[in-house]
């Protein structure tokens, strides 16, 4: 999220789309509830009537895979009506750049489509340059190949009755969705929109949002109190295990993982840092080189210096142009490229895509760690549906660990408050908290190495591994290291710091040695003021419901990311009665010549673009600090699939064109290739689209929900949810028995007739679609049914490689039939 | 069904803990008195423990109480003071007694060894041992020091690691660290599904 949980209470308009936040995030309602006593609009958009649609002063549908149609058709509405915020768009997007004379769109490809590689060379999205190399601008937004003139052309082609033919949502309903969130493109309003996997989960994931943030910024919706594009994130500490990067592609702090072409601490600093030639673009990324010193020093200590690339050359490189996302891991897995596999806190067998494949994947490794508080779907995969134990060789081995109150630390919120919780009880039976499980075992793989030596042991034997107070592992230490010390005495900004001192917070980093930081965005969580995330005071002093003494949030406890763009160029707040940040400063002879800004903490404390008086100051920097140019990207030109969003097809739907081009699906989408990658179209053995969803009393694979007899009474076994006139056409009696499969694997469930659903209108043909939630699996309970999972497709986002779990082709019949 | 005192306490508080978003069910009686009862039984001489919920990303506060005697949790509850959920829970949240006290969670590390039909008991010392020397086969067996262009790539490619958005971030940091030092690629989690 750019705002965080409570400031919803500030939005004037609340767009619910690609999330059921009443239902997954119940207590989000708390504040969505609060905004609307306030007089907020809340609108909600699905394929299926939810309870945040019962909440809603406007609810209508749309068929899965269709929200770029319903949202571009948005972006033609506040473009062909002048809703937009003029200056805004005008002084703090990239509407007014100029885009190169190469770009152009036709017919569903953008410029630089390559065939044969089915990749786009995105130099044919490149800004127009001057002589500095500073992209061209015309504030006008006139120029022909402004962004802006570039934006309306390709929306124009995003009309009532051609999205309305593709969502299946009637034009009226288009109308008035169009109508309640554009009112939010006055300068003292505020629209936020809240989504979440029912957006990411496309092949054409990333571009949902990129539309809705393109939305929000021709709305002057981003930076403000109210504001903002919010992911609604489902585990209680995703956003933190994203931020320290259990992921392929990102170091802690969103540090590009290296890849093979950068041999040397220098070519990574070249190539991953941007540069920027304006000097009113802060270009934040210019700092790279001192986050990824400290995070290398943090890594691996005193034996991380100058001398040897404070060990880069330690660090494992990725092949360029390969990606090792997982979709791709349990690609090489079902093909036998791994022999060991460590699922820690994690259940693949009912959590990913295409479920059949990852359980038969796992069964062709030599051996598997599993780490978890219950038995699950992974950990007893060898004994599940369709395997034969006698025939698996995958040894297995089962670690219990630790619940959460049964150990000490810190979780992120999808707010990007990073709050610290507490010991109350010790685990159960020979349990331990997984801190300690790494500890142990990272210190049996060392000595190993130690003893026997072996290949490349200079990492393993190198990484500084002191975590442990009396033996038992330290969250305390941990977190120091994450945050970061000194590593000698250093003068900075006129203030002596001594060796062993916590860095105060980021600014403070430096590229030579003499900083360690774990993940720099965390640079302040723990420093000489203690332990920030623990902070419990709960009074508000901000008057937008802030609490920025209440834990700590990256970054530096700003609490609104982009809240530079909420003042107008002199640095006056747009909407006076909600005010995020403003400028306080003396000011002399219609000039400022005080620095000072009140509210949370300033995106960069420089002063505002212009003077009370009007004149501009070469003293300031542009709002959007982390982007190059310092603009909020209305063309976003490092995406993989298009500077734009275009709507296309999922992998599997139940049309036979796409009606914007005859581009049919994401040209760049990910699939895969083995005999368990199976995709259908338009095929009459799998009529129906459905899409996965949640329940409140279970969460994910169910792994922990399950095993609760409260929860399970109240939610005992997968259901199959589908509209009255489906039923009638099936024959299907409401709860009876169902077999629901798609072309990669069947389940059994309860049919649940609803209301909820009903069929669409698409391209003048009734369309049906389902829905299953993915909490079930063979293991617990008896006869509660197994995973949606085993339905989804292994087809992913070009960008993210997210599987597209929200738009498939299913059948549905009655058990027996 | 025949309820004990015991069993018609736990059932009336767990009814309020449910009910966080909704009004109160009274059964058709008035349960205010007992309520009252079972949470001076329950709680008193017990020590509070804040922590924030294990589900979703909105990051409710709970308290966990500890009966002082046996070092248990006895009870859950909503923070009050917490200024996002104010004492609020869903049912998830309302329901984290049940993951501290359960007698389903796995107590003992288990084994099951290649084409065997079933679990063993195994003592941590002789799985981290086991596993210790599992990474170590794979990892020197798998190591790739130059990629086909002959760069230097120094990876690990016979191992993958999942998870987790379930661990702390300290812990989070530490296991990205292990397994980058170990020089595995193949890492990834919740957050790509
Ligand atoms: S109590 Fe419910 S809403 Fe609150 S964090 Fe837990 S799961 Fe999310």
């Amino acid at each position: 999220m750019t705002n965080h949980w409570i400031d919803i209470k500030n939005s004037d308009c609340i767009l619910i789309m690609g999330s059921n936040a009443a239902e997954n995030h119940p207590i989000s309602f708390k504040w969505v509830i609060e905004a609307r006593k306030s007089g907020a609009t809340l609108i909600s958009v699905d394929p299926r009537f939810t309870r945040t649609s019962s909440k809603a002063d406007f609810y209508t549908a749309l068929r899965s895979g269709t929200d770029i149609a319903f949202l571009g058709g948005m972006i033609n509405y506040i473009l062909s009506h002048n809703k937009y915020f003029q200056e805004y768009v005008a002084r703090y997007t990239n509407a007014c750049f100029i885009v190169g004379k190469k770009y152009g769109f036709h017919d569903g490809l953008f410029a630089g489509f390559d065939p044969k590689t089915r990749k786009y060379d995105k130099s044919y999205w490149a800004y127009e340059l001057d002589a500095n190399g500073v992209p061209k601008k015309d504030y006008t937004l006139k120029h022909p190949r402004s962004v802006f003139q570039l934006l309306k052309k390709h929306y124009s082609r995003y009309t009532l009755d051609k999205v309305s033919a593709v969502t299946g949502t009637p034009k009226e309903d288009l109308l008035k969705v169009y109508e309640l969130y554009s009112a939010t493109g006055k300068p003292d309003k505020a629209g936020t929109i809240m989504y979440a996997m029912g957006w990411t989960q496309h092949t054409v994931g990333v571009q949902n949002i990129r539309a809705m943030a393109i939305i929000q910024l021709l709305l002057g919706n981003m930076g403000v109190a109210g504001g903002g594009v919010n992911a609604l994130r489902g585990e209680s500490n995703v956003q933190g295990s994203t931020d320290h990067c259990l992921l392929f592609h990102i170091w802690p702090g969103y540090l590009p993982t290296p890849r093979a072409s950068a041999a040397t601490l220098a070519d990574y600093n070249k190539k991953y840092t941007p540069v920027s030639h304006d000097p009113l673009s802060a270009n934040w990324w210019q700092n790279k080189p001192k986050y990824v010193v400290s995070f290398l020093k943090a890594m691996f200590g005193d034996a991380a210096h100058a001398g040897n690339d404070f060990g880069y050359g330690w660090m494992p490189k990725l092949d360029d142009g390969k990606t090792y996302s997982w979709l791709d891991l349990f690609d090489a897995m079902y093909r036998g490229e791994f022999s060991g596999f460590f699922a820690w806190g994690q259940n693949p067998a009912c959590s990913g895509a295409n479920a059949d494949k990852n359980r038969e994947a796992l069964a062709r490794l030599d051996w598997m760690v599993n780490v978890n508080l219950f038995d699950n779907e992974t950990a007893s995969f060898w004994k599940g549906p369709g395997m034969d134990p006698r025939k698996v060789k995958t040894e297995v081995f089962f670690l219990p660990c630790a619940a959460f109150m049964e150990k000490e630390g810190s979780i992120t919120n999808s707010g990007r408050w990073a709050q610290w919780r507490y010991k109350a009880q010790e685990p159960p039976g020979e349990a331990k908290p997984d801190g300690d499980i790494m500890v142990e075992l990272f210190n049996e793989i060392r000595s190993l190495y130690a003893k026997e030596g072996g290949v490349f042991p200079d990492p393993i034997l190198n990484l500084k591994w002191d975590y442990t107070t009396q033996g038992k592992y330290d969250a305390h230490k941990v977190a120091r290291t994450i945050n970061g010390e000194f590593t000698r005495d250093v003068t900075l900004k006129g203030k002596t710091y001594r060796k062993g001192q916590l860095v105060p917070s980021f600014a403070f980093l430096q590229a030579d040695g003499s900083t360690t930081s774990g993940n720099w965005l965390y640079c302040q969580s723990y420093n000489e003021s203690g332990n920030n995330m623990a902070r419990r005071d709960n009074r508000d002093t901000s008057g937008i419901g802030l609490y920025s003494n209440w834990s700590w949030c990256w970054p530096v406890n700003r609490r609104i990311l982009y809240n530079r763009a909420s003042v107008d160029l002199m640095g006056r707040p747009w909407n006076p009665k909600k005010p995020v940040i403003a400028f306080a400063g003396e000011v002399q002879d219609g000039k400022y010549v005080t620095k000072k800004w009140v509210g949370d903490v300033p995106d960069g404390g420089w002063y505002p673009m212009m003077n009370p008086d009007g004149t501009p100051r070469s003293d300031t920097k542009y709002p959007f600090i982390m982007k190059p140019h310092g603009f909020g990207a209305v063309f976003g030109p490092g995406r993989g699939d298009g500077p734009f969003p275009e709507h296309y097809e999922p992998i599997e739907c139940p049309v036979e064109k796409n009606l914007f081009s005859s581009q049919f699906t994401n040209p760049v989408a990910a699939v895969y290739r083995t005999q368990k990658d199976v995709y259908k179209t338009c095929n009459p053995r799998y009529p129906f689209v459905c899409t996965t969803y949640r329940v409140t009393e279970h969460w994910q694979t169910g792994v922990l929900t399950r095993w609760q007899p409260w929860l399970l009474e109240a939610e005992p076994q997968l259901f199959v949810e589908m509209s009255e006139e489906l039923a009638r056409l099936r024959g299907i009696q409401n709860g009876e028995k169902v077999i629901v499969e798609s072309p990669r694997g069947k389940v059994e469930a309860v049919a649940m007739v609803t209301k909820r659903f009903r069929p669409f209108m698409v391209q003048g043909q009734e369309i049906h679609q389902v829905g299953l939630p993915w909490h079930y699996g063979w293991v617990w309970p008896p006869d509660g049914g197994d995973s949606a999972n085993l339905l989804t497709p292994s087809a992913g986002d070009p960008n993210t490689r997210i599987p597209e779990t929200k738009a498939f082709m299913v059948n549905v019949r009655k058990k027996g039939v | 069904m025949k309820l004990t005192r015991r069993d018609f306490l736990k059932i009336s508080s767990a009814a309020t803990a449910g009910l966080a978003l909704g009004g109160c069910t009274t059964m058709g009686f008035n349960m205010q008195p007992v309520q009252e009862q079972a949470w001076r039984l329950r709680t008193q001489d017990a020590k509070e423990t804040p922590t924030i919920c294990c589900y979703c990303a909105v990051g409710c506060g709970i308290l966990c109480h500890t009966d002082k005697r046996t070092g248990k949790v006895i009870y859950t509850e909503g923070d009050a003071d917490h200024p996002i959920n104010r004492g609020a829970l869903c049912a998830k949240g309302a329901a984290t007694y049940q993951v501290a006290q359960n007698d389903k969670r796995m107590t003992k590390v288990l084994y099951r060894a290649p084409y065997s039909t079933q679990w063993e008991e195994k003592s941590w010392d002789w799985a981290l041992r086991q596993i210790a020397k599992r990474v170590k086969d794979s990892r020197d067996k798998s190591f790739t020091r130059k990629n086909a262009k002959g760069q230097v790539v120094n990876r690990c490619d016979g191992i993958a690691s999942v998870g987790s958005a379930a661990l702390d971030n300290e812990e989070c940091w530490i296991y990205q660290a292990m397994l980058r030092a170990m020089g595995l690629v193949y890492i990834e989690h919740q957050a790509r599904i």
